[in-house]
């Protein structure tokens, strides 16, 4: 245990656990299952994320929430180095579904990520909450 | 109805402090009140209107008016867009004088994160987030206004191919105009080199890509016609303003363009002018994508086009086709709690009435922009527009 010239590691950056509500407990249920849901609206045949029980582009409440397969593209990016618990990758990926959902880029070598890049669907755990949706580079 | 010549912006204080350990938030909004005030030869009781947003203490609009003292006011608003809210405000001031709610209408911002905030500045932040339907959707994520913004950016050079150099320029113009700012928070001109050589915050931003955090504030007064013109200032009269919120849309998410696409054509045929007949404009700069995606959506040139239109000094006064900033701008002189607003109303009534720095005043000033972006531009945010001519 040097006393000089030691860095000490970032603290790990922490997954608060996510708000759940009365609208939002099945997706975070389903979240549990590893299963990531999007709405898709049977009136007016758009999906959007994050999912509502009513579509935001024509305001029909004919909507069920799908599952998304896991498969994105990263549509942009940045590589945060402002953070106390060391460097992290905020994005929006566009799911294959269609719609774009803010994440961060994990477990991957962060001088790969690009634009266009494809990614895939991970989870993670949050303190004491449902899992936490998260992308890495596929 | 338009509000094209119904009210005037007749007084316009910026606080000199950006570092307010000894004071309150409330105390800041008051100084600020009385400056603007003095600045247009009026007195508290003549307010009969008041407009704030999240960053005044208490409860909407209500706390800081009695704070105040303010017994005579009929209208009060206390819309929230973020930065922009005060830009905002002075759209509806006119809209509530032009229906005759009041004559008289103060607008006031004021806050501390310098000296009292926590991370990014902290302070001037409404409550609420938490409870906001994305809230679960994006909380875990680590957004900060600095890493939303910058994802624009990214998307900015992929698609139109715009550099670090050009974003740099921005920032060296706000230098430039801020060297003759006595009250800038920085006050050294920079260059190109020195931006891209400054400590990377959030690719692609650099630390002088950033505005500064400081505390501060400022306010205006919008009045009548009927007032406007038994008071002995120059007449800022307002002609056009426009305001749109942009969001991420059920996930048909497109960072290449901000609200400014749709709230500045609103403003510019309301006013009846054209984005070529702008002599000055204060442009939101929270970062320096910011300035240069609203440029774009205000018609300044085409999109795409920013990166080219803000090389080589063209924003700099005296020297470029569209002097912005002239008082150094959020990047350099002051960006009171967090949010540009009303300093980007302040610098242009300064330049109607001919009243900038002698270095930076636009020669024959009659027509001038303001335009703010409040909230993240690579979440959802407020754009709100502004146009005013001397009278």
């Amino acid at each position: 245990m040097s006393e000089q010239g030691e860095k000490k590691a970032p603290a790990a950056r922490r997954i608060f656990p996510p708000a759940v509500n009365e609208e939002t407990a099945k997706f975070w249920k389903a979240a549990e299952a590893g299963k990531l849901l999007y709405g898709y609206c049977l009136a007016c045949n758009e999906p959007h994320y994050f999912p509502r029980l009513f579509c935001p582009f024509c305001f029909s409440e004919r909507v069920e929430w799908r599952e998304a397969g896991g498969n994105a593209t990263v549509y942009s990016y940045s590589i945060m180095y402002r953070s106390p618990t060391g460097p992290y990758t905020i994005a929006w990926v566009t799911l294959a579904e269609g719609p774009r959902v803010l994440t961060n880029l994990v477990d991957c070598d962060f001088k790969k990520i690009a634009i266009n890049a494809p990614a895939k669907l991970v989870w993670k755990p949050s303190e004491g909450g449902a899992p936490v949706p998260f992308f890495t580079l596929a | 109805m338009s509000i094209k010549g119904k009210a005037y912006v007749m007084g316009a204080f910026e606080h000199p402090t950006r570092e307010a350990p000894d004071k309150s938030t409330a105390q800041l909004h008051v100084e600020c009140a009385r400056g603007a005030l003095a600045d247009a030869g009026l007195n508290k009781d003549d307010i009969d209107g008041y407009f704030c947003a999240g960053d005044a203490p208490g409860f909407g609009a209500m706390s800081m008016a009695d704070y105040m003292g303010l017994r005579n006011l009929r209208h009060m608003d206390s819309t929230e867009t973020g930065g922009s809210s005060y830009i905002l405000h002075v759209g509806h001031a006119a809209e509530a004088i032009a229906a005759g709610k009041c004559s008289v209408a103060l607008v006031t911002l004021a806050g501390k994160p310098r000296t009292s905030g926590g991370p990014g500045g902290g302070g001037g932040r409404p409550g609420g987030f938490a409870a906001a339907p994305e809230a679960a959707f994006e909380m875990p994520y680590g957004g900060t206004t600095h890493n939303q913004y910058a994802m624009c950016a990214t998307r900015h050079m992929h698609e139109f191919g715009t550099t670090s150099e050009q974003l740099a320029w921005i920032k060296v113009a706000a230098s430039h105009h801020a060297q003759y700012n006595p009250h800038a928070f920085l006050k050294e001109v920079v260059t190109v080199e020195e931006v891209l050589a400054s400590p990377m915050i959030a690719t692609p931003l650099h630390r002088l890509d950033c505005c500064v955090v400081t505390d501060g504030g400022g306010a205006l007064i919008v009045t009548s016609p009927e007032i406007a013109r038994q008071l002995n200032r120059p007449m800022v009269k307002i002609i056009g303003a426009g305001e749109a919120p942009k969001g991420t849309y059920g996930g048909k998410v497109d960072l290449t363009f901000s609200g400014a696409a749709w709230s500045g054509p609103k403003a510019f045929a309301e006013a009846g002018v054209k984005p070529a007949d702008i002599k000055y404009a204060s442009i939101y700069d929270s970062f320096t994508i910011t300035v240069l995606m609203q440029i774009e959506d205000l018609g300044f040139c085409a999109k795409g086009d920013g990166g080219k239109f803000v090389a080589d000094g063209n924003l700099i006064s005296g020297v470029g086709k569209l002097p912005f900033n002239t008082d150094g701008g959020g990047l350099c002189n002051n960006h009171p709690t967090n949010r540009g607003g009303i300093t980007k109303v302040i610098e242009a009534v300064r330049q109607l009435r001919g009243e900038a720095h002698p270095k930076v005043q636009v020669p024959g000033c009659d027509l001038a922009l303001a335009h703010g972006t409040g909230g993240s531009l690579g979440t959802r945010h407020g754009s709100a527009t502004l146009i005013m001519e001397r009278e």
